[in-house]
């Protein structure tokens, strides 16, 4: 009896040595309202992670708030429980994650969409405005009127900044071109409203928009649902969408929170993770429009040239996409 | 401008009205029915799931409506067979709902709770009523009918049809009257040998179909699946458009129609100039349907008298 306790406590220790040594890092991770499986933001996080798991064998801890009110709650729990690095998807985590990472100074956390000036925080932006651009100068060209439309989410600054990028993107293309512009509510639930996005979507091609770009979550399926039914474009965000409903998703702006996510947990993993802020645009390929079998009979020859010019010249500095976030109001309307 | 908006207030009644007529059912017949929106919700989940999995809207609609059915029968197990508090079981019913679809979600679809996004043809699609193309860009009467008439899904023929076949069942049978008495004066239906718990019964199971097609409109015709707590509080508006209708049908409709057309107008003032306003704060926007419900309730629609029994649960003299 004695032998066979002996035995299991020294199985068990082992097994946690093992555990240890091949783990080195207990990464966490925690999603935003949006939920995981968005198809978009925080699902690009998701892929990020999976990958990271695949390619090296650690598991991650993951959560799905349901309210507000868990967020602080969410980043205790995994602080206390020694995850590390902890990783917040969402600018809504700001003071959550402000007040956490000070209670636990030891721990090494990473917030996407916003910057927390912590020693102990890494803070990952991405210039959404760059890639808005882009897909605004496809949305133009797509457009035979004269008519395109914008379906944010929460009406915040962050989501002003798509919506300011993807306007001068179209006016870049089509200087006289009309952008109507939607945000689908001022809380935390306007990111998981499809019913609300299909609405918007269909007022704005009730006005003449033939192809309306979403910034909104899992609002934005319902977005793009409208558009395939109506028989019109849509463009999807953060995430490839093109898949959702071929031929009827003009492009996607890709926001690489994927790559973000894989590069937060791999670089702590090999001890290089640093603190402060880290920017993701077009140069770092960040951001970008995606182009896949689905969508490639939408795109001519003419509109990836020029999507690829203005991509060119907004790395090479000719072209200044205002900022809505840094710079204020937005220039064009 | 006028017509994109009655066209999108017509879309956004429809699970009101129809939740209005279920609760008129219920209500009318005596049982207190706040479970509206958790036998919505559960609906909804059972017709996205069943959908997803067979391919074919109509099995959908019928998993709809079994799951709201049964719900419902839940409620009036607690309330009419057990005379329990009915507020309470109506209650319990929308917070079973809306935990039980979620866990459900995960575990089958494993996608956060949603249920896989549906193709076309497992969806409740527009139809197209003959010549609508042509008329659709003439004004007036064109507009109107291409417009506003076509192009519906198949559920908003139907709940607009059930409004009067609500009336006439209610105002024209025998089992509309006894219905109507149970919620007065339940004795007298007892006097007159028509044992009352049985027609309460009757009642929920046709609040039950009319919520299962409410619950299937939102998730299988307006979305393309099931989102975690989809209904959102559309359950409670209907509830409070039955009372502005003073649990009557087609005044019922009107209210619901009220509350879509401040929706469809909240959705489209959105960003623009209102001349010698300017653009409107979206956050006022979004308030307005809610401001003016507070006025109108307060001031426009006079005393509600809610049937005599309504909520009493019946015990028999002996």
């Amino acid at each position: 009896m004695k032998r066979l306790f002996l035995a299991a406590a020294a199985a068990l220790f082992a097994l946690s040595c093992a555990g240890a040594g091949a783990a080195g890092i207990k990464p966490g991770l925690v999603y935003d309202l949006g939920g995981k499986f968005d198809k978009s933001f925080n699902e690009g996080v998701y892929n990020g992670a999976v990958k990271f798991r695949a390619d090296t064998g650690i598991d991650f801890r993951e959560l799905e708030i349901q309210t507000d009110s868990q967020r602080v709650q969410a980043l205790r729990n995994f602080a206390r429980r020694g995850h590390d690095p902890i990783l917040a998807v969402g600018f809504q985590y700001a003071s959550s994650m402000d007040k956490v990472a000070s209670e636990f100074p030891g721990t090494r956390f990473a917030i996407i969409d916003t910057v927390i000036d912590r020693p102990n925080v890494q803070s990952i932006v991405f210039k959404e405005h760059e890639g808005s651009f882009i897909v605004g100068v496809l949305a133009a060209m797509a457009a035979g009127s004269d008519r395109i439309g914008f379906v944010g989410g929460m009406d915040v600054p962050l989501i002003r900044r798509f919506a300011c990028g993807y306007v001068q993107g179209a006016r870049h293309a089509k200087p006289a071109i009309e952008v109507f512009q939607n945000m689908t509510g001022s809380t935390g639930a306007a990111w998981n409203d499809p019913v609300k996005g299909a609405e918007l979507a269909r007022s704005q091609f009730d006005r003449g928009a033939e192809v309306v770009y979403h910034a909104a979550g899992a609002t934005g399926l319902g977005v793009l649902q409208a558009a395939a039914d109506a028989g019109r474009l849509g463009i999807g965000v953060d995430s490839n969408q093109n898949h959702l409903h071929p031929g009827n998703v003009l492009t996607s702006m890709l926001k690489r929170v994927d790559v973000a996510a894989y590069d937060v947990f791999d670089s702590a993993r090999r001890g290089v993770w640093k603190p402060g802020v880290r920017v993701f645009g077009l140069k770092e390929d960040g951001v970008g429009w995606s182009l896949d079998e689905y969508n490639e009979a939408l795109v001519t020859p003419a509109m990836k040239a020029a999507a690829d010019e203005a991509a060119r010249r907004i790395i090479a500095g000719d072209i200044e996409v205002h900022d809505y976030v840094t710079g204020g109001e937005c220039p064009v309307k | 401008m006028a017509v994109p908006v009655l066209d999108s207030t017509l879309r956004l009644s429809v699970p009101l009205i129809l939740a209005a007529l279920a609760g008129l059912f219920s209500e009318r017949s005596g049982i207190i029915d706040i479970g509206l929106e958790g036998k919505m919700l559960g609906a909804a989940f059972a017709a996205a799931a069943t959908a997803a999995l067979t391919g074919s809207p109509w099995a959908g609609l019928a998993a709809g409506v079994g799951v709201s059915v049964l719900l419902a029968m839940v409620h009036g197990y607690a309330c009419i067979t057990h005379r329990g508090n009915q507020v309470v079981s109506g209650l319990a019913l929308n917070i079973l709902a809306s935990g039980l679809t979620a866990v459900l979600g995960v575990a089958w679809f494993a996608q956060g709770g949603r249920t896989p996004q549906l193709p076309g043809e497992a969806r409740f699609l527009l139809l197209e009523w003959p010549g609508a193309a042509a008329l659709r860009d003439m004004p007036g009467l064109g507009a109107v009918y291409g417009e506003l008439l076509s192009g519906h899904n198949l559920l908003v023929y139907l709940a607009f049809l059930a409004v009067p076949a609500v009336g006439w069942v209610l105002y024209r049978t025998r089992f509309g009257l006894r219905l109507r008495a149970a919620g007065e004066n339940p004795h007298s239906v007892d006097a007159a040998g028509v044992p009352v718990p049985g027609l309460r019964y009757r009642a929920l199971v046709c609040t039950g179909v009319l919520c299962g097609v409410a619950g299937t409109y939102l998730s299988l015709a307006q979305s393309a699946g099931f989102i975690n707590d989809m209904t959102a509080g559309k359950g409670y508006i209907a509830l409070a458009a039955l009372i502005f209708g003073k649990w009557r049908p087609v005044p019922a409709m009107l209210a619901c129609l009220l509350f879509g057309l401040l929706d469809a107008v909240a959705i489209r003032l959105q960003g623009t100039d209102i001349p010698g306003v300017g653009e409107v704060p979206v956050q006022l926007v979004q308030a307005l349907p809610y401001i003016l419900t507070v006025v109108l309730l307060a001031g426009f629609i006079g005393r509600a008298v809610p049937p005599r029994a309504l909520g009493v649960p019946y015990v028999k003299e002996r």
